[in-house]
């Protein structure tokens, strides 16, 4: 963005400022991200950047810490529940959550706004209030210390990201679509799989995303829920910070950074998808 | 009316009732597609957090362990001065021969102990020689502990051997008892909870404030570009939205500490001498540093989306009619905004207010919030009651903070990513 | 980086159980200990002879000690324990016994005799604390300080710990009452005898707060006993308290420029406790009779540097597995080390532990 070309001097400091404002707000953001890539190779335990590393002596760096990752067995056994989990959760949520949104984006749904409330406070409650309790009556119906425990947890916390990006997409729904497809003589069965599904599939599926990331990223529940035995990637990250810290952590941490920005771009496809397809026009 | 009351349907019926039916059931049907999700969350989550808000005030574990001395105990008037007669230390023989028996004095002793320091020790020690005890019991009791001569223990036994207690509630906002039995605030040196309410409160409405600050240029830099750059940019701000809390808490760690990257930086640059190593973690700076940059995003994204609308002739009119742009930031621009401050100050504050991880990983002592304090009571401390407490009153504040963000802001116009 | 090779061994171990859960006749204990070091420990010296002679039993580890009076508690409350036998230390084994959360023990029949035919009362001795709790090890909280961060001067008493003149920055305590409180009081001049009685007042309490308040704001304070090493290898303290195993793993394994300070250090007891209502209770107590003899207690000491709770052990104390060095001058009950030592007044802390959390964590919110 330039300043516009009537601006007084003033005004152009005063615009160029802005700029580097901003540039240094981005650079707040993005810095803590970038910094752990280059930290994850080095080549001593810790956290800092060593003399070699900034003379760019190779000696400096080593990728050690990735190969103790990928031999370590309590890593290997978290990124195994961490996946298992999440992908359980994930269904779960978006199952329930998808049909739950359908509703609500009923023009007849009573009690609309306060049912959307309901539905949505998991994500509001504290974790630890909810991890408390679920921890205290999961023990009671045999749940805790089990597979099928976190992974119910789990989904409960990500189906409100569910519910939002589902109804968030059906706000722009044409149901005179479905009206055509009836007058057209396409049953409901039909008219649901034909028109409704394609429609509303980019919001499912970044839905689902959430829900993902919402399990993949949890930690709380899994402390309390969950045991040795269900330990996740981010049980595993905070015993270690706590515990012992090593750069196996960061090493850990960059793989997760590359992921999120894979599903970062997915999330961003989908979204321009689904609004081209709805006709909104941004 | 008359024309409407005179339609009928096909089948015979009238109209107005046939309309009503149909628009009932399409009512159930809309409401069946939530149902699956609703008893979900009811059996998973809504359940399980009242099972445990219960145990703030729930309280039968005494008279469960030791009925016949809480029965006797009725009759007792403890502002008599008087101890308890024979019939309550008989009463209580028999309940400690059957609660050694089946080895849970132990429970109640620590129960009670939560409430003043010796209980525990006072049961364990009478219940390893109730075997023993031979009557008259007054004077075996108070053989075995001479604690059983002080009223005041025999006042707080008494009270909490009632099935529902308000010790914790009382605890947790820092009250207690007096020597008396009168409810008064606790001497200045116990009082914790208040004041971690209040730091929390504070700590939550800093890190708020932080982030409108920081997310105001951002936002308005990113509305005001065009789609390609702002989508580009948006992807800065994205990205530490998507990735996990525990790396970019992991990251603060290493660029925080005092052998770390920022304080490696500000020696280089002369800034601190090596010895003058800033302390930035394992304090409130560390929590309220982490956290800011954590929140940052969930005041961006709304901000940003409000600022989208605002559209750019508003300015442009305020300037062409003799305004300053700094009056016509101020009093066109900035009001319109107002609803998007609102909505992402709400969602951080109420996100802020329960965060647990980063504050105990980089929060030091000063800077840990009520949450730990709460983790600390279910894990370490096993007060559970006491931790219910905590979490009824925290759940208290965010749902409050939750109905205000649905009338300003309305949830169904929250939005993600 | 600490206990790699040791971490990679349970890691591998833990991986075998999680792998073979399919096979069919075997019993299946589950133990929870405190993972690291201290599980290795006991996977080599405990569980691997034993399952070679037992291979009808299975014994898988989960490090969840930590968390393991609260899971506990809310797995009796639900009629429901998973835990075959758990690892704790002696307050909290006190703690379960009391709330009839653990099993008791009729030590001479469950145990074996010492090989001279000492009765196991006897072996272990006054460290029996608790009719539910089977001592393993005697281990020690103590100081360990930066040799080259200290100068000329190093600490050579608890009154220098309290000392900022003598050795300014920051040290490493551990986040809670228990223990400080003494350190406060025998660093202020209080005989090692009356420090209970003297904390049992107004007074002498304020004058433990009192005398912490004079390091307050030069304290870190930890939770987890890894912590401390680590702040100790980072520079980020001088000194600081920790267990004593802890710290001879960062001196003699990762070489840490790291010495001890023995002085008052403070003895505790570590060891197990059978969860009421475990799984498999009679293949617990033929495992516990072969874990806790005398043999096995000093093989534990030959990968870890905790004392062996059995009198009769300490004369078979021989060398670390992998380096090779004496262990005996490591112990912390090694009379070199233990000139100076404090036992805790378990009951005491018993009875006063709730009410001193409190005014603790009030003090440190301060």
């Amino acid at each position: 963005m330039a300043a516009p070309s009537y601006a007084t001097p003033l005004e152009k400091v005063w615009h160029y400022a802005f700029l580097v404002i901003c540039g240094l707000i981005f650079f707040f953001l993005i810095a803590p991200i970038i910094v752990i890539i280059p930290l994850s190779f080095n080549a001593v335990p810790f956290f800092t950047f060593t003399p070699e590393m900034l003379s760019l002596d190779p000696a400096g760096y080593s990728t050690k810490w990735y190969q103790d990752f990928f031999t370590n067995l309590n890593w290997q056994g978290a990124v195994k529940n961490s996946f298992i989990i999440a992908f359980f959760a994930t269904i779960i949520s978006t199952t329930l959550g998808t049909i739950a949104a359908l509703g609500l984006s009923r023009a007849e749904m009573p009690f609309k706004s306060l049912i959307m409330a309901i539905l949505i406070s998991p994500m509001i409650v504290p974790l630890i209030i909810s991890a408390a309790g679920m921890y205290f009556f999961y023990t009671k119906i045999n749940l805790a210390a089990t597979h099928l425990g976190v992974i119910l947890a789990h989904a409960a916390l990500g189906t409100p990201f569910v519910v939002i990006t589902v109804t968030a997409t059906l706000v722009g729904f044409d149901r005179s679509l479905i009206r055509a497809a009836a007058n057209l003589g396409a049953s409901p069965t039909r008219t649901f799989f034909k028109v409704i599904v394609p429609l509303i599939l980019p919001g499912v599926i970044s839905g689902a995303l959430f829900a993902f990331i919402t399990s993949f990223d949890e930690v709380v529940v899994v402390l309390f829920v969950g045991s040795f035995e269900q330990r996740t990637i981010p049980w595993q990250m905070f015993s270690g910070i706590r515990e012992q810290i090593s750069p196996t952590i960061l090493a850990v941490a960059t793989l997760l950074v590359c992921i999120s920005i894979l599903l970062l771009f997915s999330v961003e496809l989908l979204r321009r998808r689904g609004e081209r397809l709805r006709g909104i026009k941004n | 009316m008359s024309t409407a009351e005179a339609l009928v349907t096909a089948d015979g019926t009238p109209l107005k009732v046939s309309l009503a039916r149909a628009t009932r059931r399409s009512k159930i049907r809309a409401l069946m597609l939530v149902v699956p999700l609703f008893v979900f969350i009811l059996i998973t989550f809504f359940i399980p957090i009242g099972d445990m808000l219960l145990r703030s005030f729930q309280n039968e574990l005494v008279g469960d362990i030791l009925p016949k001395t809480v029965k006797a105990l009725e009759n007792w008037d403890e502002s008599s001065g008087e101890l308890p007669d024979e019939t309550v230390f008989t009463a209580m023989a028999e309940d400690f021969k059957v609660a050694a028996e089946n080895k849970t004095i132990g429970k109640v002793g620590l129960r009670l102990n939560y409430e003043k320091s010796g209980f525990s020790s006072l049961f364990r020690k009478s219940g390893r020689r109730a075997k023993k005890l031979e009557p008259p019991y007054k004077e075996a009791f108070l053989e075995i502990d001479k604690k059983w001569n002080d009223l005041e223990y025999w006042r707080i036994f008494k009270r909490e051997s009632a099935k529902f207690t308000k010790s914790y509630y009382l605890a947790a906002l820092d009250v207690g008892y007096d020597e008396a039995g009168n409810i008064a605030m606790k001497p200045e040196e116990k009082q914790i909870y208040l004041n971690l309410f209040l730091r929390t409160l504070k700590l939550s409405l800093l890190i708020t404030a932080l982030c409108i600050i920081l997310a105001y240029p951002v936002s308005y830099l990113l509305s005001t570009l065009p789609a390609n750059k702002s989508n580009l940019l948006l992807i800065l701000v994205l990205l530490p939205f998507w990735t996990s809390l525990l790396v970019r808490t992991t990251s603060w760690i290493a660029l925080l500490q005092q052998e770390g990257v920022l304080n490696d930086l500000f020696v280089w640059l002369g800034i601190v001498s090596d010895d003058g190593r800033l302390a930035m973690i394992h304090n409130q700076t560390g929590t309220i540093i982490a956290m800011t940059h954590i929140l940052l995003p969930f005041m961006i994204l709304p901000l940003y989306s409000v600022m989208k609308t605002i559209p750019p002739s508003y300015m442009r009119a305020a300037r062409s009619l003799g305004a300053t742009p700094l009056t016509a930031f101020v009093r066109v621009y900035m009001p319109n905004t107002v609803a998007g401050i609102g909505a992402g100050s709400i969602l951080v504050f109420i996100l802020a207010i329960g965060y647990y991880i980063t504050p105990a990983l980089v929060g030091g002592t000063e800077g840990t919030l009520i949450s730990n304090l709460i983790a600390y009571h279910l894990s370490t401390s096993l007060n559970w009651g006491l931790a219910a407490a905590l979490g009824t009153i925290l759940l208290g504040l965010v749902l409050f903070l939750y109905l205000m963000y649905d009338k300003i802001v309305g949830i169904d116009n929250m939005k993600l990513g | 980086m600490f206990h790699k090779k040791t971490l990679a061994t349970i890691t591998i171990s833990a991986a075998l159980a999680a792998t073979s859960f399919s096979a069919s006749a075997e019993t299946e204990m589950v133990v929870v200990s405190w993972g690291g070091a201290y599980t290795n420990s006991q996977q080599k010296a405990y569980h691997e002879p034993y399952m070679a002679e037992n291979s009808d039993i299975k014994i898988i580890n989960d490090d969840s000690a930590a968390e393991a009076v609260a899971k506990l508690r809310a797995m009796n409350e639900a009629g429901n324990v998973t835990w075959s036998l758990v690892d704790a230390v002696a307050s909290d084994a006190i703690r379960l016994c009391d709330e009839g959360l653990a099993e008791e023990i009729d030590f001479d029949t469950v145990l074996a005799a010492a090989p001279d035919g000492t009765p196991a009362t006897e072996d272990f001795g006054e460290l029996i604390v608790s009719d539910c709790f089977i001592p393993q090890i005697v281990y020690s909280t103590t100081f360990g300080y930066r040799t080259d961060l200290v100068g000329d001067n190093p600490p050579a008493s608890i009154a220098d710990v309290f000392d900022l003149e003598k050795i300014p920055g920051k040290r490493a305590l551990e986040k809670r009452p228990i223990g400080n409180l003494e350190w406060a009081l025998l660093a202020d001049g209080v005989p090692v005898e009356e420090v209970y009685d003297t904390l049992e007042t107004e007074e002498g309490l304020d004058r433990a707060f009192a005398k912490l308040d004079t390091i307050k704001d030069q304290v870190i304070w930890w939770e987890k006993g890894a912590q401390t090493p680590q702040l100790l290898a980072d520079g980020e303290v001088v000194m600081g308290s920790t267990y004593n195993g802890r710290l001879f793993s960062v001196i003699e394994e990762e070489k840490q420029p790291i010495a001890m300070m023995w002085d008052w250090q403070v003895f505790d007891l570590d060891g197990w406790i059978v969860p009421k209502g475990a799984p498999h209770m009679e293949e617990v107590m033929k495992y516990l009779k072969f874990a806790t003899d005398t043999q096995r207690l000093a093989d534990q000491a030959k990968y870890i540097s905790y004392g062996p709770a059995r009198a009769s052990s300490a004369p078979m104390v021989g060398q670390h597995a992998d380096l090779g060095i004496d262990m005996a001058p490591h112990m912390p009950t090694n009379p070199e080390n233990a000139k100076n030592t404090l036992l805790y007044n378990y009951e005491w802390w018993a009875d006063n532990r709730d009410d001193l959390d409190e005014r603790f964590q009030a003090w440190l919110a301060q």
